[in-house]
């Protein structure tokens, strides 16, 4: 027994063990391990809440259904992509390629997404966006493999404009900031309200993120519509709230909005926020079974109020199931997979909602009117409302 | 646009410049006096913001929130230059802006872990919420005249500070030279230690102040660093005056522009900045 020999042969060993661990991994992975579940949201900044709450419901979803997807174990990973548009990309690979997930959950900002996007088409990974509205995702861009569960940015004001003119408002200022969601909130807008006989008087814009509204207003006073709509969300919506009302416009021109204007700032708006009118596919008032069941689970499990993000983050998960337990856990049955999902409705607490040729929500959009730090569902502005996935190439 | 709209207009331009004027004030004094790029000065405006909301809940009065509030930030102030800017007077600009640039990502996980990333409201205090009519359907809140009062006493104040005591005298003379003024028995570092702590409550200050009128969200810094910049470059670095006449202009463009030009409103400021720099480098008044 030669020290050469006992070398070559030890060596010899080890190789055909790491070639056969090299030959054998994607069929061992398909049926007993985990499934890598990826979730690139913002868990800092600005949209830190949304990318909770998505998280949130999605897992609620997950566990109400035994914590498995087709049977299968799930390991999450977590990227926060910061709101970031310039990292989209390298932030996504790193779920992508490091950490090799399933399925990517992501993201808020329609900016990032375009990165996440660009590595979905190009790895063919799945894609189930919780939020992000940018429309190309589901039109000229759209992909198998990639499914949205929230909206388009065009779709609550696409319900927006029959909804004002009903109420004879039929001379309009629009407002919004200059930037992609902006300018595609007012497309359903310019589409939905010229379509039912009104005016837009003037459309007004503003830098994004700027939150310098006074001159605008001013400018408003000036023109005096019958209403104004608008699109902002977040910090600079309960900023535009509080402006609108301390300038005293909300006594004589009635404030329309997409829905996200009164999302998770009404108790930094206070009653500045009273009387709005918005169009969103859901709001936490809804006075539905399925509604009360979800806030009630949520509550306990989180201790916290769930929001639309929420509700978003918990369809995700609902869908994913479907797709998932229609193959029995095998996700790299992708055709089958795809199906599954392109052809599921979704028990939501939004109500039922389909899936459109192009991988958006058709759904209902609500009238909201804030009463009392509540948007208080009044009716449901138009039914079955879809994006029109103009350019889409699939299906 | 007719003349009264033209007046509304011009007062919101000057309420906008006095507030940034506020801010931009502590900026340029840290700049100019200490030689410090502060990257994290937005973060103080933030912190102030904040105080004044967590203050405000506590206390049920804003102005005792803005007192205390104003005592904690100048002792924060001190302790920061005490404990990480002293050490960096001498160092590279670079150095100095990877130093406050993190600093900036400390001060956001700071503010998510203390208060969480809600955005908040601060209540307008019931003595000034009223509105005057300004046209039949624009009222103007009461709160913004004081907001910008109370930026008109600081500037005041500042300027009988540095202009007219001996602790201006003092700071004006470490500024100028600070190896003489040392030999002359002045105690720099106190001197800077005091500035700094003066320039961080400014900046907390316009946060209280405007919170009310601006919400309180998370990042709310990051944007208004920006124009801070923007502010003491055109007035010159370390010159305070300077500061309040580029303000106003900041604040003039900024609203003339969104409404005259809106397409280039978002340019219109940096535009005048590029302009200023072409035929003053060093700013409207130099140090």
């Amino acid at each position: 027994m030669t020290t050469r020999r006992l070398v070559l042969t030890r060596s010899a060993a080890v190789i055909g063990a790491a070639s056969s661990g090299l030959l054998l991994p994607s069929i061992v992975r398909a049926q007993s391990s985990k499934v890598r579940v990826g979730f690139m949201l913002p868990y800092t900044g600005t949209f830190a809440q949304l990318g909770v709450a998505i998280e949130n419901g999605f897992r609620m979803a997950i566990n109400e259904q035994g914590g498995k997807l087709g049977g299968r174990e799930i390991e999450y990973f977590k990227v926060d992509d910061e709101s970031n548009p310039a990292k989209g990309i390298e932030n996504a690979n790193r779920l992508v390629q490091r950490d090799k997930v399933d399925v990517l959950i992501g993201t808020v900002h329609s900016g990032v997404q375009m990165g996440i996007h660009r590595v979905a088409r190009e790895s063919g990974v799945l894609n189930l966006i919780p939020n992000a509205g940018v429309h190309v995702a589901t039109r000229a861009q759209c992909a198998p493999n990639v499914f949205r569960t929230s909206f388009s940015n065009s779709q609550p004001t696409l319900a927006l404009g029959k909804a004002m003119v009903d109420r004879g408002h039929k001379k309009a200022v629009w407002i919004t900031w200059n930037y992609a969601a902006g300018d595609e909130a007012f497309e359903g807008f310019e589409q939905s309200y010229t379509a039912a006989g009104g005016t837009i008087v003037k459309k007004l814009g503003l830098p994004f993120p700027n939150v310098e509204f006074q001159a605008l207003l001013t400018e408003i006073a000036s023109i005096k519509p019958d209403a104004v709509a608008c699109f902002f969300a977040g910090g600079g919506a309960a900023k535009f709230l509080k402006d609108y009302a301390a300038a005293g416009l909300n006594k004589s021109i009635q404030l329309y909005g997409s829905g996200f204007l009164t999302e998770g700032v009404l108790e930094a708006a206070g009653d500045a926020a009273n009387g709005v009118l918005t169009t969103m596919h859901y709001s936490d008032s809804l006075d539905t079974p399925r509604n009360k069941q979800f806030r009630l689970d949520y509550a306990k499990t989180f201790k916290l109020q769930p929001d639309v993000y929420a509700v978003q983050g918990y369809d995700t998960g609902l869908l994913l199931i479907k797709g998932a337990n229609a193959v029995k856990g095998d996700l790299d049955n992708k055709k089958a997979l795809y199906a599954a999902m392109e052809g599921a409705t979704i028990d939501s607490p939004r109500g039922k909602w389909t899936m459109s040729k192009a991988h958006n929500p058709i759904q209902d959009m609500y009238l909201r009117k804030v009463e009392n730090r509540e948007n208080k569902v009044i009716g449901i502005a138009q039914k079955a409302v879809a994006d029109s996935g103009a350019g889409c190439r699939m299906g | 646009m007719d003349f009264a709209n033209f007046l509304i207009q011009l007062l919101n331009s000057l309420q906008y410049g006095l507030l940034l004027f506020m801010l931009a004030a502590g900026l340029t004094l840290i700049f100019g006096i200490m030689g410090v790029v502060n990257l994290a000065h937005g973060s103080f405006y933030m912190l102030g913001a904040y105080l004044a909301w967590a203050l405000t809940a506590q206390f049920n009065s804003l102005t005792l929130a803005i007192v205390v509030g104003c005592v904690l930030a100048l002792a924060f102030g001190w302790l920061l230059e005490w404990l990480l800017f002293r050490h960096f007077y001498q160092r590279d600009h670079l150095d100095q802006v990877l130093l406050t640039f993190g600093l900036i990502y400390i001060f956001e996980e700071l503010r998510s872990i203390l208060w969480g990333d809600d955005v908040h409201s601060v209540a307008v205090p019931e003595a000034v919420s009223q509105s005057i009519q300004l046209t039949e359907n624009l009222s103007y809140p009461v709160y913004r005249l004081v907001v910008s009062g109370v930026c008109i006493a600081l500037a005041l104040g500042l300027y009988g500070l540095i202009s007219k005591t001996r602790l201006g005298m003092k700071i004006r003379a470490g500024a100028f030279n600070r190896e003489m003024a040392e030999s002359l028995g002045i105690n720099i570092r106190l001197i800077h230690g005091v500035v700094f702590a003066l320039g961080v409550t400014l900046a907390a200050i316009a946060g209280m102040v405007a919170a009310p009128i601006s919400s309180v969200y998370p990042g709310m810094g990051g944007s208004v660093l920006i124009m801070c910049f923007v502010v003491v470059v055109i007035g010159g670095i370390g010159s305070v005056r300077g500061a309040l006449v580029a303000a106003l202009l900041v604040g003039l463009v900024d609203t003339f522009g969104k409404v005259l030009v809106p397409q280039i409103a978002g340019m219109a400021v940096y535009m005048l900045m590029a302009g200023v720099l072409l035929y003053k480098p060093e700013g409207l008044f130099k140090q």
